[in-house]
């Protein structure tokens, strides 16, 4: 029984516990078990790495590793603590860019302590030109997930323009660098040379960088998901690299869970999959941009509260502008205040609502909103016809009814909440501006809504003080 | 200035509708008008005066009725009605102006503003205003109703002590509203149902209400660009009543529904189909009133073949259900004051610019506005409407000889790589293919509510990748430090900052 035999069978009782944490998530009654699970299968996997680590190793390098983790730890654990839960997705596009990050940095060591080593014994005839394979895939995978991750950070946290980056003959770029990639990789492991490496480091970042790049926002829920996906491929392919079977199993099941629910969100917008990671989606100019929708009229708060007392159901339909608000928190109060008078307030989110799946949930779930009358677009979708009143709260794209009505839309056929079907829309928004998705919205102009202009939150605890 | 709305009594014989509900009142009243209701105009559809009173509404004589701004009718106003029509006045009522070119030229000749609720074009915003639509919904649900009064069995099958029953059949022609909802409430009653109809596109909407849908095999298939259907042609006809003369000896109901605005209803079931049926079977012809779908209807009467077939011809069928059909009228009136009173302020506007309040004005003070422009209304995407629509990127979505191609392509290279490798690479595939699997059977149970939670905790185990960089650390050189210490640093910010950044998210759900 070695050190290492140790960490092997440590391994395995790590990844078991992995997939217990992701299978604990699929209930909310489970998920806290879930995690149990997951930091308990992680600190199983440090400790036998970091004992076989130690063992063979100087001072220093222990020093230094020591040193890394608690820095690691302080950092991470003062974000978590101080992060708004609207921030989320600037946060976990973040996090894959680390991830990222440090694949290509162990792809380089691994350059560095095998192919830049004259002196080394383990790898040898095939095996050699194998770990050089390796090393360009992980490198280039991680590159990859690297830049794009930071193009989205920067997209959600809006310091960088959503709209896509439209570059003339963008499928031929994102075409050849694959190209450059696969020939870059077979010269390089004909003969191993640190410029090769290089290059196809510069390659992927720039193709990260790319990709996202030509996504528009609207899309940035599959983006976050698909980079996750992503990141979890880069741990796997470092696992062949190490010859590490734990890496594997967790990067292959983070890179299939996160494919698998890009596939959703794919699906709940009505687009190609491929079309979306390839950065193609919607580029042709909207068609009807110029046409008159008719006039809008407005309201104020104390006409919504007066809507709303006097309403028998209500269905509240929250988007990203509610997030970036804050309005949560009066929105839960607005909520408890209409269910004690006997209201029936329920809430339907549609699966794209804000830049994350599942954003919308965990806003409401940090404002306390019961969970049970969260509904989603399909459980609530027939229900808008006997609806008094629906309060759209900075959803646009998610509630416009020419994605059912108008086929020459650029988001026709996406499936979306259909509240001009109840009594009264009332849509609080801050201006007439169109949603992410860039296309004009005709609910705003339909004779059952009204606008109520406003920063949603100050909105919202308006018509809080008019009840 | 608040304005006045009046409700008469209707006076034409068997009319047992009113144009306001005390439920419809209250509506009217919310949006800023005062309802004035003739004595004992809610009567025949058990509307008490007290239930209009308490609904906000003043109960009066005629001459204050038709002294009122507004003037809610359901059927066209009498020669003695239109007399007391006064200067200014608006009047909303059912006037099929298409049919009655008179009876526009009379209003037309009074300066007066007379809506037509049966003029509403067919297009999906002014739904909610369709009178026809909302009274062939009655119509079709009472004539399955007058048809099983008639009929001698029960409409569901069932076994008895007594022996077993069979299962009415019925046939319903034409699946418009009245024919969708004839099919409805004869399937709920428990029989069976079949349903024709020109248009092939309903055949889903038939079999969602039960019905099984009898296509008439023909090439010509008609989409409607008016919403309403239209005149098919000879072949299609001859096509049509072999399909009839083959069903008639077959059912015990025939509910036919085809109209055709403005025209004679089309012929479907002929004497010799009629003599085809079993004794003791019934027809409801709901097209009786212009003529009829069944040789041998007579407007207005009940009629028994000599072979023992009932034909119903009633042309009142929605009015005898006066209370749902008040309400619905009722609604359909309070849903046009909504359009026309945009401020709520009960003033009321007609704005032209809209093919709606266009499409019903039949005379604007006193001056004739029929025909309206034609609406072109897409009730179903015609082919016109793909055309600007090419532009956009057509989907693609993999055919499934392309889809397994290249899942045949994906497992060769799996195995051609496996085959020639050394170990421990197929070693490593086994394991990522398994993992793989696993994860995508794990995620698939996940709750829609919980994804991002799901994200970041999957954010965390990715960080497993300091794995990796940990076993290099130790490895001789400073550059490999380096690197490694940096990988190890952000991976941790990774492990700590997930688990906790969930362990918070997953804290705040709870359950009402």
């Amino acid at each position: 029984m070695t050190a290492q035999s140790i960490a092997d069978a440590a391994y395995i009782i790590a990844a078991l516990l992995f997939i217990l944490t992701l299978a604990g998530l699929s209930k909310h009654e489970t998920s806290r078990q879930g995690i149990v699970f997951g930091i308990a299968g992680m600190a199983v996997a440090l400790a036998a790495t970091v004992g076989v680590a130690v063992q063979n190793a100087a001072a220093i390098a222990v020093t230094l590793l020591f040193v890394a983790v608690a820095c690691g730890a302080v950092i991470g654990l003062w974000r978590a603590r101080i992060v708004e839960m609207t921030g989320m997705p600037e946060l976990i596009a973040l996090l894959h860019s680390f991830v990222g990050l440090a694949a290509v940095l162990v792809g380089w060591d691994g350059f560095f302590s095998v192919e830049n080593n004259a002196g080394q014994t383990e790898f040898a005839g095939s095996l050699l030109h194998i770990h050089h394979a390796e090393v360009f895939i992980g490198v280039f995978i991680g590159g990859v997930t690297f830049t794009g991750s930071i193009v989205a950070n920067l997209k959600l946290s809006g310091r960088m323009k959503s709209a896509p980056l439209m570059l003339p003959g963008k499928n031929y770029l994102n075409l050849g660098a694959l190209a450059a990639f696969g020939i870059l990789t077979g010269v390089f492991v004909g003969s191993p040379d640190l410029g090769l490496l290089i290059a196809v480091t510069l390659v992927a970042l720039a193709l990260g960088w790319h990709l996202v790049a030509s996504i528009g926002g609207g899309d940035m829920p599959v983006v976050v998901s698909m980079l996750n996906s992503y990141s979890g491929w880069a741990a796997a392919a470092s696992g062949f690299l190490l010859n590490n079977n734990l890496l594997i199993v967790t990067g292959a099941l983070v890179g299939s869970s996160g494919a698998y629910l890009s596939y959703i969100m794919c699906q709940a917008m009505n687009r190609s999959f491929i079309s979306v990671i390839a950065g193609g989606f919607g580029m042709e100019a909207p068609t009807s941009s110029d046409t008159d929708y008719g006039d809008y009229r407005e309201v104020n708060a104390t006409e919504v509260a007066a809507l709303l007392t006097n309403a028998k159901s209500v269905v509240i339909t929250p988007g990203y502008g509610m997030a970036v608000a804050q309005a949560q928190y009066p929105v839960a109060e607005l909520t408890q205040k209409l269910r004690d008078r006997g209201v029936d307030v329920r809430f339907g989110i549609h699966p794209v609502a804000g830049r994350l799946p599942g954003h919308m949930n965990v806003l409401l779930a940090e404002a306390k909103v019961p969970y049970d009358i969260v509904l989603e677009m399909d459980e609530i979708n027939d229900d808008f016809a006997d609806t008094s009143v629906v309060l759209v709260i900075g959803a646009n794209d998610t509630v416009n009814p020419a994605a059912a009505e108008d086929p020459g839309s650029p988001i026709a056929g996406m499936p979306v909440l259909r509240v001009w079907e109840a009594a009264d829309v009332v849509v609080f928004k801050r201006s007439m501006a169109a949603g992410y998705a860039g296309v004009q919205n005709p609910l705003f102009f339909r004779d059952n809504a009204q606008m109520l202009f406003g920063d949603a939150k100050s909105m919202v605890e308006e018509v809080l003080r008019a009840i | 200035m608040t304005m006045h709305i009046g409700v008469p009594r209707e006076r034409l014989a068997g009319e047992t509708r009113v144009a306001a509900t005390p439920r419809t009142v209250e509506q009217l009243s919310a949006l800023g008008y005062e309802v004035v209701v003739e004595e004992g105009a809610g009567a025949l559809s058990s509307f008490p005066d007290e239930a209009y009173a308490a609904a906000g509404a003043r109960i009066g004589e005629p001459e204050e009725v038709w002294a009122a701004d507004v003037v809610f009718k359901v059927n066209a106003p009498d020669a003695a009605e239109i007399e007391r029509l006064h200067e200014g006045v608006t009047l909303v009522s059912l006037l099929a102006p298409g049919l009655n070119p008179e009876l526009v030229e009379t209003l037309a000749a009074k300066p007066i503003t007379a809506l037509a609720m049966d003029a509403v074009p067919r297009i999906s915003r002014a739904q909610s205003l369709d009178v026809l639509s909302s009274m062939a919904n009655i119509a079709g649900y009472r004539a399955v109703i007058e048809a099983a009064h008639v009929f001698g069995r029960f409409f569901t099958g069932q076994v008895t002590a007594a022996g077993k029953v069979p299962p009415a059949k019925v046939l319903v022609a034409g699946a418009g509203v009245a024919g969708l909802a004839a099919i409805g409430a004869a399937s709920s009653l428990g029989a069976i149902v079949y349903a024709t109809d020109p248009r092939p596109e309903v055949a889903d909407q038939v079999k969602s209400l039960g019905g099984e849908f009898l296509a008439v095999q023909s090439a010509e298939a008609e989409v409607s660009s008016s919403g309403y259907a239209k005149e098919m042609s000879q072949d299609y006809n001859a096509l049509a009543a072999q399909l009839y003369a083959a069903q008639a000896p077959e059912v015990d109901i025939i509910v036919t529904t085809a109209l055709i605005p403005g025209r004679p209803a089309p012929r479907l079931i002929t004497a010799d189909m009629v003599a085809s049926m079993k004794s003791g079977s019934v027809i409801v012809d709901m097209a009786a009133a212009q003529g009829g779908n069944v040789e041998g209807t007579r407007a207005g009467e009940v009629v028994v073949t000599g072979n023992g077939v009932t034909i119903i011809g009633y042309t009142d069928l929605a009015g005898r259900l006066p209370a749902q059909a008040s309400q619905l009228y009722g609604t359909n009136l309070v849903n046009l004051m909504k359009l026309l009173t945009p401020a709520k302020d009960g003033e009321l506007v007609l704005d032209f610019d809209d093919v709606v309040q266009r499409g019903i004005t039949v005379v604007h003070r006193g001056e004739k506005m029929w025909p309206p422009p034609p609406v072109q209304v897409s009730a179903a995407p015609a082919a016109a409407a793909a055309a600007p629509v090419k532009a956009a990127p057509e989907k693609k979505r993999m055919s499934n000889t392309r889809k397994l191609t290249l899942t045949g392509i994906g497992i060769a290279a799996l195995w051609l790589v496996n085959a020639f490798a050394p170990q421990p690479l197929p070693e490593h595939f086994t394991v990522l293919m398994l993992a793989t699997v696993i994860g995508y059977y794990v995620i698939g149970k996940v709750h829609h509510a919980l994804h991002t939670p799901l994200m970041s905790v999957t954010n965390a185990i990715s960080g497993i990748i300091v794995v990796g960089a940990l076993l290099q650390i130790g490895n001789g050189s400073t550059v490999i430090r380096v690197l490694s210490f940096v990988a190890i640093l952000l991976a941790s910010i990774n492990i700590f900052g997930g688990f906790a950044v969930t362990r918070r998210m997953l804290g705040m759900f709870s359950k009402g």
